[in-house]
Parts: C-alpha cells; sequence; structure tokens
C-alpha cells in the first residue's frame, strides 16, 4: 500500500508584483496512515503552505502531491473542492465556526456538500459532537462556548465526513495551556482510534504530544524525526489541579 | 445541497438581518405593487372604453351623406350633403345579405311637453330595429312596430333623462307629451344607457318611428345618416362593401367618381380607442417597471454588502467542501427568496390599492391573474438576474484569501 500523503520535490512560488516569494523550495515528505505528526517552524518558513497545498486549498507551483496514491496536484477548483469534502478535515487556529449557527450545524456543515440526506446529517453530527465530549451542547451557539469548547466543536466539524486525514493549523494558538492540553487529548484520542492527524504549530510544547515532528525554516526541511518520549494529555489533564468553572 | 434545505439556509441567513431584508425587499414589494396598480388602472380605463363602445351596438355600420359640393370647388364638410333617402335605406335592407338590421336616421331638436312641464331635447325617427343596432333594450312598454312606420303613428319611447324632467315620480306609459304642438302618445321607455365616450347623456331622448319624424315633424324628405348592423362580426366589411357598391349604383357614381357618402364601422372607432388605452397601459406598466428595477439594483447592492461581509463565512464553506457553484446558488437562492416574498406581497398590496384608488377615485381597476403571474415571475427574474453578479463574485472567492479575511 502507498503511503497516505507522499510529496515529491513540492514548490510554491507567489509572485507580489516583481518579487517572487520561494515559501516551498522542493519538499520531499511521505506520512503514512495512522500517523500523529507536527509540522514545526517560525512564521514565514513556508509550513502554512505546505498545509494549503497538503488541504486541496492551494496548488504547488511544481512537484508532486500525491494523497492514497493518486495524484491530486492537477486538479481543479471544483475537484479539490470534493477532495476537501470527504478526504480533508480542517481545524483552525480561530476556530471558524460560523457565527449565529448552533454547533450542531456548525458540524453538519460539510455534510451539506456531500449530497447525504437530512435526517443522516443530523444523527452523524451528533456522533461527531460526543467524540469531542460535547453531545449536550449541540444546540449553543459559539457565542456561548468557551474557546476550548469551540475548537472542540471545530474538531468534531472535521472529523464529521470521517476524512483520511485531520489537518490542524494552530490549533491551541488561541488558546490557554490548560485548554491546549484538552485539545491535544482529543487529537491523542482520535489519532488512537486510527485517524491521521497533521497539526502545525511553533510551539514545542505542543508539538511533543504527537509522535513525529518535522521542522521547517526557509521553505525547507531541517529536522524529521520520531518524538522518542510523546506526552500524553489525558493523564497530565488529570495531576492538573482542578478548575472551577 | 437539497432546495429545500437551501432554502432553509437562505432563510435563516436572511432572518440574521432582519431590518437589511425588509428594507430590499420593500424596493420589490413596491416595485411590484406598482406594476399592480398601474396595469389594473390601464386595464380598467380600456375595459371601460370597450365596454362603452360595444354599448353602442355591436357590429354597427353608419352611412353618412357625403359633402356639400358648392359653386368653384368649394366643400363643406362630412354630412352636409342631403342625399341620403329613406328609400336608401329600404334599398339596402332588401339587396345586402350582409346586413342584419338596418334603420334611417333622422335626429332634430324640439321642445317637448307634457302637462305644465317642458323639456328641450333630441326626437329621434328610427325604425323598429334600433333596440337591436344599438343593443338597446326597452325598460318597460313596448317598442313602436313596423305598422306605426307605415302609418306613420304619433307614438314615441321614451329616454329616462326624459322621463325624469317631464313625469317626474309618475308612469308616463299612455300618456300623451306634445312635440311641436302634435301629440304622441308614450308606448315604452328605454332602459337607462348613461353617459357615452364622449360625455353625451345617451338618455336623453324621445324616440319615434322615422316615418312620423320625417312627415310630420321635420317635413323633408332626406335623412341624417342610416345605421346598420352586419348578421356577424366577421362580416362587417363585406357589409361595408355591399352597401357601397349599392349606394354607387342607385346614386349613379361613375366609376373613379368618389363616393357621395360615407361608411364607418363602429369596430373602427373601437380599434382605435382601445390602441389608445392599451398605449396608456404599457406606458403606465413601463414607469412602474422602473420601480421594479430599482428595486432590484437595491437587491444586488445589498447581496454585494453581503458577500463582502460575510467573506469569511464563505471562505469556512469552501474549506469544508463547497464548490463554487454551492455558493453561487446560496447566494443566488437569497436574492431569490427576497424577491419571491417581496413579490407575494406586492402583489397582495398591488390588489389592494388597485381596489382603493377605484373605490376613491370611482375608477374601474382591473387586476387580472396573468398581471399577477406575469409580476410575480418578473420579480423572480429580477431576484435572479440583480442577484447574478454578487453570487458569482462570491463562488470565485480564493478559499484561502477568504478565511484570512478579518
Amino acid at each position: 500500500m502507498p503511503p497516505l500523503i507522499q510529496i515529491k520535490d513540492l514548490v510554491k512560488v507567489y509572485r507580489l508584483g516583481d518579487y517572487e516569494i520561494h515559501a516551498l523550495r522542493g519538499i520531499d515528505l511521505s506520512i503514512d496512515r495512522g500517523e500523529f505528526v507536527a509540522i514545526m517552524g517560525p512564521s514565514g518558513s513556508g509550513k502554512s503552505t505546505l498545509m494549503h497545498i497538503l488541504g486541496c486549498l492551494d496548488r504547488p507551483t511544481s512537484g508532486r502531491y500525491l494523497l492514497e496514491g493518486s495524484d491530486i496536484s492537477s486538479l481543479d477548483r471544483n475537484n479539490r473542492a470534493e477532495i476537501r469534502n470527504k478526504k480533508i478535515g480542517f481545524v483552525f487556529q480561530s476556530f471558524n465556526l460560523l457565527s449565529r449557527t448552533s454547533a450542531l450545524e456548525n458540524v453538519e456543515l460539510p455534510l451539506l456538500y456531500n449530497g447525504s440526506s437530512a435526517r443522516d446529517n443530523i444523527e452523524r453530527a451528533r456522533k461527531a459532537l460526543a467524540q469531542v465530549g460535547l453531545e449536550d451542547r449541540g444546540n449553543s451557539y459559539p457565542n456561548q462556548l468557551s474557546g476550548g469548547q469551540q475548537q472542540r466543536v471545530a474538531i468534531a466539524r472535521a472529523l464529521v465526513n470521517d476524512p483520511t486525514i485531520i489537518l490542524a493549523d494552530e490549533p491551541t494558538g488561541n488558546l490557554d495551556t490548560r485548554t491546549s492540553i484538552e485539545v491535544m487529548d482529543i487529537f491523542q484520542s482520535l489519532n488512537r482510534n486510527g485517524i491521521t492527524v497533521v497539526i502545525i504549530t511553533h510551539e514545542a510544547d505542543i508539538a511533543s504530544y504527537t509522535k513525529r515532528n518535522i521542522a521547517f525554516r526557509d521553505g525547507k526541511i531541517v529536522k524529521d524525526a520520531a518524538v522518542t518520549m510523546t506526552r500524553n494529555a489525558g493523564a497530565e489533564i488529570e495531576s492538573l489541579p482542578p478548575v472551577e468553572d | 445541497m437539497r432546495y429545500i434545505q437551501i432554502l432553509k439556509i437562505a432563510y435563516k441567513a436572511l432572518g440574521r438581518n432582519k431590518m437589511r431584508s425588509s428594507l430590499t425587499m420593500l424596493g420589490i414589494i413596491i416595485g411590484v405593487a406598482a406594476v399592480i396598480a398601474m396595469v389594473g388602472i390601464g386595464q380598467g380605463a380600456k375595459n371601460m372604453v370597450n365596454a362603452q363602445i360595444a354599448s353602442l351596438g355591436e357590429n354597427l355600420l353608419t352611412i353618412f351623406p357625403g359633402s356639400q359640393m358648392g359653386g368653384g370647388g368649394f366643400r363643406a364638410g362630412a354630412g352636409t350633403m342631403m342625399n341620403l333617402t329613406d328609400d336608401d335605406a329600404q334599398a339596402i335592407k332588401d339587396n345586402c345579405p350582409a346586413v342584419q338590421w338596418i334603420s334611417p336616421v333622422i335626429r332634430t331638436g324640439a321642445q317637448v311637453v307634457a302637462g305644465n312641464l317642458n323639456w328641450g331635447t333630441s326626437v329621434e325617427g328610427y325604425s323598429p330595429e334600433f333596440p337591436f343596432i344599438r343593443s338597446w333594450p326597452i325598460a318597460s312598454g313596448a317598442f313602436f312596430t313596423e305598422q306605426d312606420v307605415k302609418g306613420a303613428t304619433k307614438v314615441c319611447v321614451l329616454g329616462k333623462t326624459v322621463v325624469d324632467n317631464l313625469f317626474p315620480g309618475q308612469d308616463p306609459i299612455g300618456q300623451i307629451i306634445r312635440i311641436r304642438k302634435l301629440p304622441f302618445k308614450v308606448i315604452g321607455l328605454l332602459s337607462p344607457k348613461g353617459q357615452n365616450a364622449f360625455g353625451r347623456d345617451q338618455d336623453d331622448i324621445v324616440v319615434a318611428p322615422h316615418t312620423t319624424v320625417l312627415r310630420k315633424l321635420t317635413g323633408r324628405d332626406h335623412i341624417n345618416s342610416i345605421i346598420v348592423s352586419a348578421t356577424d362580426r366577421n362580416r362587417i366589411d363585406e357589409a361595408s362593401n355591399q352597401i357601397a357598391e349599392l349606394l354607387r349604383q342607385r346614386h349613379k357614381i361613375l366609376s373613379g367618381q368618389e363616393d357621395d357618402f360615407t361608411i364607418r364601422s363602429q369596430l373602427d372607432i373601437a380599434s382605435a380607442a382601445t390602441s389608445t388605452s392599451g398605449i396608456m397601459t404599457i406606458l403606465l406598466g413601463a414607469i412602474a417597471s422602473v420601480s421594479l428595477m430599482v428595486g432590484g439594483i437595491g437587491i444586488m447592492n445589498i447581496m454585494l454588502v453581503s458577500v463582502t461581509e460575510r467573506t469569511r463565512e464563505i471562505g469556512i464553506r469552501m474549506a469544508v467542501g463547497a464548490k463554487g457553484r454551492d455558493i453561487m446558488i446560496q447566494f443566488l437562492a437569497e436574492s431569490i427568496v427576497l424577491s419571491l416574498v417581496g413579490g407575494v406581497i406586492g402583489i397582495a398590496l398591488g390588489v389592494l390599492g388597485a381596489k382603493v384608488i377605484s373605490a376613491l377615485l370611482h375608477w374601474p381597476v382591473f387586476t387580472s391573474v396573468p398581471a399577477m403571474a406575469i409580476s410575480f415571475f418578473f420579480a423572480g427574474f429580477v431576484g435572479i438576474f440583480f442577484g447574478f453578479y454578487p453570487a458569482r463574485k462570491a463562488s470565485l472567492l480564493d478559499p484561502i484569501e477568504a478565511l484570512r479575511y478579518e
């Protein structure tokens, strides 16, 4: 079986007037099923660009991107949208939930675009919410939820389509330490259930909850290593002093 | 995505900005209401004119004498020649198969006296076929007969205005009135007909056998005109040709010479009047459509604002798999919902407005179902037309840019 993600000599060049910005300068990378990867690097290192290409939001300037063995680097807008819908779940730093739309409806959103029946959709959205421990907050609106809860709704939305891979861009960037660990706990438990997770972060702390760290600098991979001692988020939460809320 | 789901989402999105949505809708409401009311007024006018023309008599042809030729090429106006006679009328009756009913017309003004009341009115002589030609039935009593015409008996039929002035509160049938001092027996009353298209009171009339009027009142042998009704609406031209041919023979007009009479059909007058009111309807509708257009521009404006405001939402939807088409349909649905709901309310308001206008101004306003259907679909079209550009703009957004939009 081919690796889940296989990238060969990936290059991305942005043109800003007369300038050319080389965001990615020839990346080779492969990620297997069931991995839990953190992509790290300072801002401007190209990690977000890679994330956009992995997530089919953008196309590489050159190079190949194989997802489950099929080349998707040259797909058009509509086909990329379909891949995003069926195979990829996004989690963003700023949650990106639709305001004035209930948690359940937010989770349901990807299902609106894959032609499944409305009753099915609600059932699946409920299940996804239950997976992140928010089964009783389905009718809440984003402004009634804490940051951590909002991010969990976003993770449920990423999960609802049974994606091949979950891509998370700085998922803990807007959260305090305890909530960050809670979110990482969810990712860890999803990963234990076989879901491939790729997160982007610039915090070494957060990266240490994953199994493999890839470091970027100036559009190139400078380090790619397995994490020797993966921290267990679930256990750490237990040891944290309880909070009253 | 399913249509019901699309509409639900559109409805929710519009509900989030109630004030804005209803103001945008107001543009369409006013536009549609204006179209409905204005076209209703135009249609009402058209129907009124048509009804009045029909009330003059269906299939009616009028034969006027020609213009009088004086010495030195001097020509007086139409109808000044005194060359139509009762015999002409009789000949048309006998020889023109496309003619159903015929009556000579003799008009004279006269002072009419009944008891101690008197009234100046138009005394007119006709044949007994008058009620059929003019579609003007008797209200009570009877019309005079062929017998009365032959004997030139002094009987008459009164119009309502004459009755009101000579016999207030009485039944005039069987009474005697005096026309130029001659006694006439009232044998019937005409049903009231009201004003004609030119404002003349048609009920101010005394009708008597044409022979009586000719011999006893005017003492002439020429008649004012002849009215004829064709057997069928489609045979009006045929009747006209037959009459023309006959009269040219009778008046000994050589080929190449002009007619010494004029034949005018009611249909000519009717079609002229109908086309005038038709133009008025189109004009009113066009003016009202402008406001519907302005309403459409309002929709476009608001949808553009909405697309900009919801750039991030569009980005999110695209990130989770919405295609450009899905986004486009979503925004189009919103503008269509706006315009169709506005259209329905506008139709209701337009019909109501038409009723108010008709009640206040005593103007017959006619609101037709086709006009409503057309404005409804026109409103929908406005929604699609003006919603298309903003929706397309939304669908072409780049998901990464859209997600970054603050």
